[in-house]
């Protein structure tokens, strides 16, 4: 089943997952980010917009699905893992358990991010940061860093025979990762900060029913 | 009797007018809770519904509000203004008129609440707003009659129910409020006086004399219609010949780009520089108030239009009306005719001119059907939740309320009558607490509930509420702009915008334009002086053929029914006839064929575009099933075209009643048809805000698509009010299931599958058509996959290898 793309960084094998998120077979590795879990809590609270709440039972569901396959031995969520603070406050007690679930046997390891800039009371490290043979995992790409691990841009691109997706960037320097949240837009490839960051020879990998590498540029 | 007060009277003698019989007889029956009135254009309409309030304010002794108009469109509105002065002013009369719209300035908005005018000329989104205020009551105390004028036209669409549900509220401030109509000719007269009526009572009906039967032909031309295509170029010599014919001409089209195309080759050929205009709703408000004024002062001899011209009082001397393609719908055709009847009691003339040959066809059924006064439409159903979910919270932003009472005042609107006590709660759940099976929101309620009064948690929130008042759908549209100009020319779909490269033209507002860029979502062009556009066209409404005239079509297929066509009709049939062979009413004709080697297969199916489209995407379904690969379809009213990456060879099982059915309760939930209405349903009940150019411009991170909720209530929460909302709006609106039915219950199975070695002549149309679906499956993921592959290939990515250029370490975590 070619349902992921394997490419080399670093000196590393890594699969960028159809699922959105990074394996790093190697290290049994599984990094995602951008769960923005809580979303609907955090929009019913500031808005009073009541959506469907149901999106961290989904992104839970779609990572224990990774989780029970790939049987990883460290897990990196790389910022933006709650809504906002309050949103890892208001975490039904039965979320909070199928984490603390997910947790069991393994090393978790929650990345900073903007929406969660503090530690939250739930199991796991905590870094604003985190190196991982040579690799630096952080929530925003730094401007010059090179053997780069990010998220927090949600990207996303399209090809001409088909709808737009979330997607990986991959350059020589570093990888921007999709939003792996449900309920999560994204930033088109094409967009200037994201073409500034990656410089012309970017690649992209579109997630969905299979990860499907092409040239960042030749996207839309 | 109402005796005419003499000053009116005298009013009329010295305007050389005598008061028509219905004028009259709307006197009478001034004092009916509510009365409906079906006339003809020009037939004093309008003033019929005006005089008893005319009369009512003469001694000047009402204070406040006395009369509401309502009518669908702004224009309208401050054109009855303006109407109203003349009697008013000519009899001195102590009455003040004012209009409220959206174009209606701030202060005055304010000072019309603290002080009404007696007569408000308003649109329903207007009216909903103004009921959502905190002193409504005091603004609608004193009110006594509402006019509801081109009432046909509010009751096609959700702006109907919600100006139906506020009456409803008016009557509860004002009780004694009585209510009028005033409809154009219409197929079901009673149907409409059902929504108009203060449920249970009556609402009686006044026909006016509908005047004489139009002079409707079809266009004869020296040169014969195209074997495909919607631009009618072909007819531009003879149509211009009937300008010059005639004082003003209406030339009406059933898409904005055909109007664009046919306007652009009207001008070409316009060698006598006779002035013509167009009109359509995605140009400018200025571009199109512009052409107007210059209709009302006869300045134009002719005005390209779609349905933005389908409504609106007098414009100027019309005495022509042209239907440029074919009509779809007989009630709308009659509608359009009934532009060129300036003058009362003279028949309005109007020519049809079919833009292929398929269309000769549909013209010559529809001739009958007007002939025949057979018009066409479709009942309607109960009155959607979705507008009920918006008002009740309307009815939060004016203070706490009574759900028992909400309830009454509900089921007295007609569409709303038979709504059970369990729905309503349903609606007003949702909007306390999102009526979710998981009840996460107990904290955040919308709603509470209070002494038995239902309230606005946070009282901030009416800002919220009242911002999205409204059932019109706004499509994303993106403005079109000079480069440095200031003023837009007008809007295209966003959808179309995306499909745009640097250096494509295309038409707007009668000029080709070239695609520069974007900047800050709008689209950069320049003019070009290109002849031909690039790119063909953009999206605009698009009608489906009513029922009643595809049956019509179908009987006028048949051979032996041939004699009074144009010759050129007759050979292009028989040439069918003998390449394949003519659709029946009670078969499918499936034809097959290889077009740029792809397997394409046409089922000839009759069902309007909207079930023809459905059709398209279940059969893809069951072909994607089959291992077919399908790749995409196109559907027009009367076919469905798919292209493949393997060919049907036994389509007859394909059209198995169950199997359809199952396809559509299985496959049809995770459709983009599905996706599309609940956007629409969901921001009309407040789920989701509308999307705003500045929402759009700030969020693009932050926001995410309305896919995502549907695709998350369908797994977590199937049964959810806004799921069972969605599937109701679809099968009436969208996916058109009941033309399904009705195609199947015609056939009974009966499938004729002929193989072709090329396209057929009913065929060779669907290759033109616009508005092709690709089909996200199997087939396309294998195209996906090789342009992914070609694209490395070129850019000679996939040769480099990204080895480790940074010194490795070692850190522990």
């Amino acid at each position: 089943m070619n349902t992921h793309h394997v490419f080399e960084f670093n000196g590393a094998t890594f699969w960028a997952l159809a699922e959105g998120a990074l394996w790093w077979p190697s290290q049994k590795l599984l990094c995602v980010s951008d769960l923005h879990l809580g979303k609907s809590d955090r929009i019913a609270r500031r808005s009073g917009r009541m959506l469907p709440p149901y999106e961290t039972e989904a992104t839970l569901d779609r990572l224990g699905n990774l989780v029970s396959r790939l049987a990883p031995s460290t897990i990196i969520c790389l910022g933006d893992s709650f809504d906002d603070l309050d949103a890892a406050l208001g975490l039904s007690e039965e979320h909070k358990a199928r984490i603390t679930t997910l947790q069991a046997g393994r090393t978790w390891i929650w990345v900073e991010g903007n929406h969660d800039p503090g530690p939250i009371d739930i199991g796991g490290d905590h870094k604003a940061e985190v190196m991982v043979e040579g690799l630096t995992f952080r929530h925003i790409a730094a401007p010059y860093a090179n053997a780069e691990v990010s998220g927090h841009y949600h990207p996303k691109c399209r090809l001409q025979t088909g709808s737009s997706r979330p997607a990986f960037l991959i350059n020589d320097s570093r990888i921007v990762l999709p939003a792996f949240g449900t309920y999560t837009g994204g930033l088109r490839a094409s967009d200037s900060a994201l073409k500034t960051l990656m410089g012309p020879n970017a690649t992209a990998i579109l997630t969905g029913k299979k990860a499907l590498a092409v040239p960042m540029a030749a996207t839309t | 009797m109402t005796p005419l007060p003499p000053e009116f009277s005298d009013w009329f003698a010295n305007r050389g007018w005598s008061i028509h019989p219905h004028q009259k007889e709307m006197l009478d029956r001034a004092q009916d809770p509510s009365l409906l009135l079906i006339a003809p254009t020009g037939g004093g309409k309008t003033l019929s519904g005006f005089l008893p309030s005319l009369i009512e304010l003469a001694d000047g002794a009402h204070e406040g509000l006395h009369t509401l108009y309502v009518s669908p469109l702004k224009a309208l509105a401050s054109d009855i203004k303006r109407n109203l002065r003349t009697p008013v002013e000519e009899m001195d009369l102590p009455i003040r008129i004012e209009d409220r719209t959206g174009d209606t300035s701030y202060t005055q908005k304010r000072r019309q609440r603290a002080d009404p005018p007696h007569i408000l000329l308003t649109t329903p989104e207007s009216l909903a707003l103004l009921t959502s205020y905190e002193d409504a009551p005091k603004i609608f105390k004193g009110l006594q009659r509402v006019i509801v004028d081109e009432i046909h036209a509010l009751e096609e669409s959700k702006r109907g129910d919600q100006l139906m549900l506020a009456l409803g509220r008016l009557q509860t401030l004002a009780p004694n409020l009585r209510r009028v109509g005033l409809s154009a000719t219409v197929e079901d007269p009673k149907a409409i006086a059902h929504s108009l009526a203060c449920h249970p009572e009556p609402c009686d009906i006044l026909y006016a004399d509908p005047g004489p039967d139009p002079d409707i032909q079809m266009l004869t031309t020296e040169e014969h219609p195209p074997w495909a295509g919607g631009g009618a170029a072909y007819a531009i010599p003879a149509v211009l010949e009937e300008v010059k014919k005639h004082k003003t001409t209406l030339i009406f089209h059933n898409t904005r780009a055909q109007a664009e195309l046919f306007f652009h080759n009207l001008w070409l050929a316009n060698t006598d520089d006779l002035p013509i205009g167009i009109h359509h709703g995605a140009l400018d408000r200025s571009q199109r108030e512009k052409v107007e004024a210059a209709m009302v002062s006869g300045d134009l001899r002719a005005i390209v239009c779609t349905g933005s011209l389908d409504l609106g009082i007098d414009w100027g001397d019309v005495d022509l009306v042209i239907q440029i393609g074919a009509p779809k719908n007989v009630k709308r055709l009659v509608q359009r005719i009934g532009r060129a009847n300036h003058r009362y009691n003279a028949p309005s003339k109007a020519l049809m001119v079919p833009a292929n040959r398929f269309e000769v066809v549909e013209c010559l059924a529809a001739l009958d059907a007007v002939k025949e006064h057979d018009l066409d439409g479709d009942p309607k159903g109960p009155g959607p939740r979705d507008v009920l979910c918006q008002h009740i919270l309307i009815a939060a932003c004016v203070g706490p309320f009574s759900a028992d009472a909400l309830y009454q005042e509900v089921t007295s609107v007609g569409a709303y009558s038979a709504l059970t006590r369990a729905e309503f709660d349903d609606c007003l759940e949702f909007c306390a607490t999102g009526g979710y099976a998981l009840r996460a929101y107990d904290k955040w309620k919308r709603l509470l509930e209070k002494d038995g009064h239902w309230q606005l948690r946070d009282p901030r929130a009416a800002r919220n509420i009242r911002m999205n008042i409204g059932t019109i759908q706004d499509t994303d549209t993106l403005k079109v702009k000079f480069k440095n100009a200031y003023k837009p020319i007008g809007e295209i779909e966003e959808g179309f915008a995306a499909t745009l490269t640097p250096g494509d033209t295309f038409l707007i507002g009668g000029q080709i334009v070239r695609y520069d860029g974007m900047r800050e979502l709008t689209v950069q062009v320049t003019r070009d002086a290109a002849k031909k556009p690039k790119i063909a066209t953009f999206m605009g409404t698009k009608f489906a053929t009513s029922t009643q005239l595809q049956h019509r079509i179908l009987r006028k297929l048949q051979t032996g029914n041939w004699s009074n066509y144009p010759q050129h009709t007759t050979d292009w049939l028989t040439l069918q006839t003998r390449h394949s062979q003519l659709p029946e009413a009670d078969r499918i004709l499936v034809e097959s064929f290889a077009h740029d080697a792809r397997p394409h297969t046409v089922f000839y199916g009759f069902a309007g575009r909207n079930a023809m489209q459905t059709l398209g995407l279940l059969l893809t379904q069951r072909m994607e099933e089959q291992g077919l690969g399908p790749l995409g379809f196109v559907a027009t009213d009367y076919a469905t075209m798919i292209w493949s990456v393997s060919p049907v060879t036994d389509p007859a099982p394909l059209f198995e009643p169950q199997g359809l059915r199952d396809g559509l309760d299985t496959w049809l939930s995770g459709n983009a048809v599905m996706k599309k209405t609940f956007r629409a349903s969901a921001t009309i009940a407040g789920l989701i805000e509308r999307n705003s150019p500045q929402a759009r411009k700030t969020g693009r991170q932050a926001t995410f698509s309305s896919d995502i909720l549907y695709d998350t209530l369908h797994k977590y929460d199937p049964n959810h009010l806004m799921m069972q909302i969605t599937r109701e709006e679809a099968m009436r609106g969208l996916v058109d299931f009941g033309r399904i039915e009705e195609m199947l219950d015609r056939t009974q199975g009966r499938v004729d599958h002929i193989a072709l070695s090329r396209v057929s002549p009913l065929a060779a149309p669907l290759l033109l058509e616009v508005g092709r679906v690709a089909v996200h499956g199997e087939g396309r993921e294998q195209l996906m996959e090789k342009e992914a592959a070609a694209l490395m290939e070129a850019s000679g990515l996939n040769q480099i290898d990204t080895s480790p250029s940074k010194p490795r370490w070692r850190v522990g975590f």
